[in-house]
């Protein structure tokens, strides 16, 4: 994995941070995506990653990222769309839903993959045309699939990023990028923590395990992304 | 010709001129461009994406607002921060560059205030407008600045400012070139498939192209500047097999015309500084989808190595009676490189190669002499 390129956004807490990790212990060359410049700067020294200040919810800093991630990588093999918004906090009924939390969790968990996934391409066929595979992983949640209760805007949100990668995934097989979608499992993490404030943190997945396991599923796509 | 003054890459009005090999001309939708071509046939296009080059700020030891239009590089690395640039005085790309003033005089060891960025310059490159320059801290954060500050190079015939958006083409990869390489925005996803359905093949190189248009006769002269690039082994390979098979190489574009030309279709990275004109032998490609090019532009000059004076006149006059769109938001032309009777100078690319990785060698040292210079 020494030569691998990936980026990750969402770098800086939960899953995203322990994938950063995860890809940094395996010797890929890792840039990362997050909000809050501060929360950059300590990740990106203490992992040795390239990070970026960006919020893939905002249209007007998608090419901006992409640039940088291109620049500072060199061109791109695995992208993670993993930044994901809740919604509204505390959870809510889709009743009690205010308008523009619903978007805040379109804009983050659906147009936000899109919008980046569309300016890498370019970036991640290269890749594929260079025989390296390329592959794009979207991190799901079993709230894509089943209906909770007070999960409406995130679980639809997720159904659609879901869907939206299948088609992807049908439309580029002939350029070799491959689009994975995977649900980490509950994890102990910030973003659980303000959707079930009172959840016990020994019924958790560790952030690390899931990333240990989205990576493995990451390296077996890429080593099939020609077959 | 029209000026297409909105920033769509593909209008479904688009028209494609088509020059073929026997010199007959005729006119198509764009998107029957594909038509054109044959199973066996490699088409190869530029996957630079285009950097936000028009930096606004100013010049700190006079105060003066200017805009640096970063012009060139010396190397496709993210390390490499020093760049030749075009400056110019106050105003906007809402004035037509002929009329633009003079920047202050800038001497070496001055500095640029550009929004986040900071920059030295390192000297003046013949012309009060053409500079050295060097970004000050390190590589991420210069990136940042550009990526955050900068704004897509852009002329006055255009409507509105553009986006980055606007100027990535489709297969946009590497932020490299300072304009687009606007060829490519011919090119979708669904052209892509078309052509892998009908077995031509497609391969990219990157090649960073350089600012296309100064204003200033002498400095439009002097362009294109050399252009750092890279042809990817499996693009050299494919360049290869299609030739063997008897396919034709189809450039999307005049940057790829000048990387394939230089490198000889070799796979590596080379500084392509060489003019592609009348004179020009062509060794690997054998056909050009490019916009539509008026007699007194340098791209105009590189379509004489595909055809005479006599085929392209006659071509400026179809477009010109056809009422085509020109500029990088404009109508396409096809171009089939014309056989020529005299023998060609092709069966010696280790020379020609040999003497370009010299002339790369010596113009990288240059570009570090010069800001060292002045650090």
């Amino acid at each position: 994995m020494n030569d691998l390129k990936v980026a990750i956004t969402g770098g800086t807490s939960g899953l995203g941070l322990a994938l950063v990790r995860e890809f940094r212990r395996r010797g890929a060359r890792v840039a990362f995506v997050a909000r809050t410049a501060s929360a950059v700067a300590e990740v990106a020294r203490s992992q040795q990653a390239h990070g970026i200040v960006g919020d893939v919810a905002r249209k007007e800093d998608i090419h901006p990222v992409a640039l940088q991630i291109s620049a500072a990588l060199g061109g791109l093999d695995v992208l993670v769309n993993n930044a994901s918004s809740l919604g509204p906090v505390p959870l809510a009924l889709l009743a009690d839903t205010e308008c523009e939390d619903f978007a805040q969790a379109l804009e983050t968990n659906l147009l936000g993959p899109f919008r980046l996934t569309k300016a890498l391409l370019g970036a991640l066929a290269a890749s594929a045309r260079q025989g390296r595979g390329a592959v794009v992983l979207n991190v799901s949640s079993d709230a894509a699939i089943n209906a909770y209760a007070q999960w409406g805007a995130y679980g639809a949100s997720k159904a659609a990023l879901r869907h939206m990668g299948a088609v992807w995934d049908e439309e580029l097989r002939g350029e070799a990028v491959r689009f994975l979608c995977l649900d980490p499992g509950d994890m102990d993490t910030a973003l659980h923590a303000r959707a079930i404030p009172d959840a016990d943190p020994a019924t958790l997945k560790r952030p690390e395990v899931a990333a240990r396991e989205l990576a493995d599923a990451v390296v077996h796509a890429l080593a099939t992304a020609h077959a | 010709m029209i000026a297409a003054s909105h920033a769509l890459q593909r209008p479904r009005d688009a028209r494609v001129l088509v020059i073929d090999a026997r010199g007959a001309i005729r006119h198509a939708p764009r998107a029957e461009w594909i038509d054109q071509l044959r199973a066996g046939d490699l088409v190869v296009a530029n996957d630079a994406a285009t950097l936000p080059a028009s930096l606004h700020g100013t010049h700190l030891a006079s105060g003066a607002p200017i805009e640096v239009r970063l012009a060139a590089r010396a190397s496709l690395a993210a390390e490499e921060l020093s760049f030749s640039a075009v400056v110019f005085g106050a105003g906007d790309w809402r004035t037509r560059t002929e009329e633009r003033p003079l920047p202050p005089p800038l001497a070496p060891g001055e500095r640029l205030a550009l929004g986040p960025l900071a920059a030295t310059v390192c000297g003046e490159l013949g012309h009060p407008r053409l500079v050295a320059l060097r970004f000050e801290g390190d590589a991420g954060a210069v990136w940042a600045g550009i990526a955050r500050h900068g704004r897509p190079i852009q002329y006055a015939y255009m409507s509105e400012p553009l986006a980055l958006w606007d100027v990535w083409t489709p297969i946009a990869a590497l932020p490299v070139a300072f304009e687009a390489p606007s060829a490519g925005f011919a090119l979708d996803w669904r052209a892509l498939a078309r052509l892998r359905s009908r077995s031509i093949g497609f391969a990219s190189i990157t090649l960073a192209a350089g600012i296309s248009s100064t204003g200033d006769a002498a400095l439009d002269a002097r362009l294109p500047l050399a252009e750092p690039y890279c042809v990817p082994a499996g693009t050299a390979t494919s360049i290869r097999d299609a030739k063997a098979r008897g396919g034709r190489i189809i450039a999307v574009g005049t940057t790829v015309v000048r990387a394939l030309e230089h490198s000889g279709g070799r796979a590596g990275s080379g500084l392509a500084d060489q003019r592609v004109d009348a004179t020009t032998d062509l060794c690997v490609v054998d056909a050009i989808l490019t916009g539509t090019h008026e007699p007194h532009e340098s791209h105009y000059q590189l379509l004489r190595a595909f055809a005479d004076e006599a085929l392209l006149a006659a071509a400026s006059q179809a477009l010109e009676t056809a009422g085509y769109r020109t500029h990088e938001f404009g109508d396409s032309m096809l171009v089939f490189k014309t056989p020529r009777a005299a023998l060609s100078n092709c069966a010696r690319p280790e020379r020609h190669k040999a003497w370009a990785q010299a002339l790369t060698g010596f113009l990288r040292g240059a570009a570090s002499r010069s800001c060292s210079a002045s650090a």
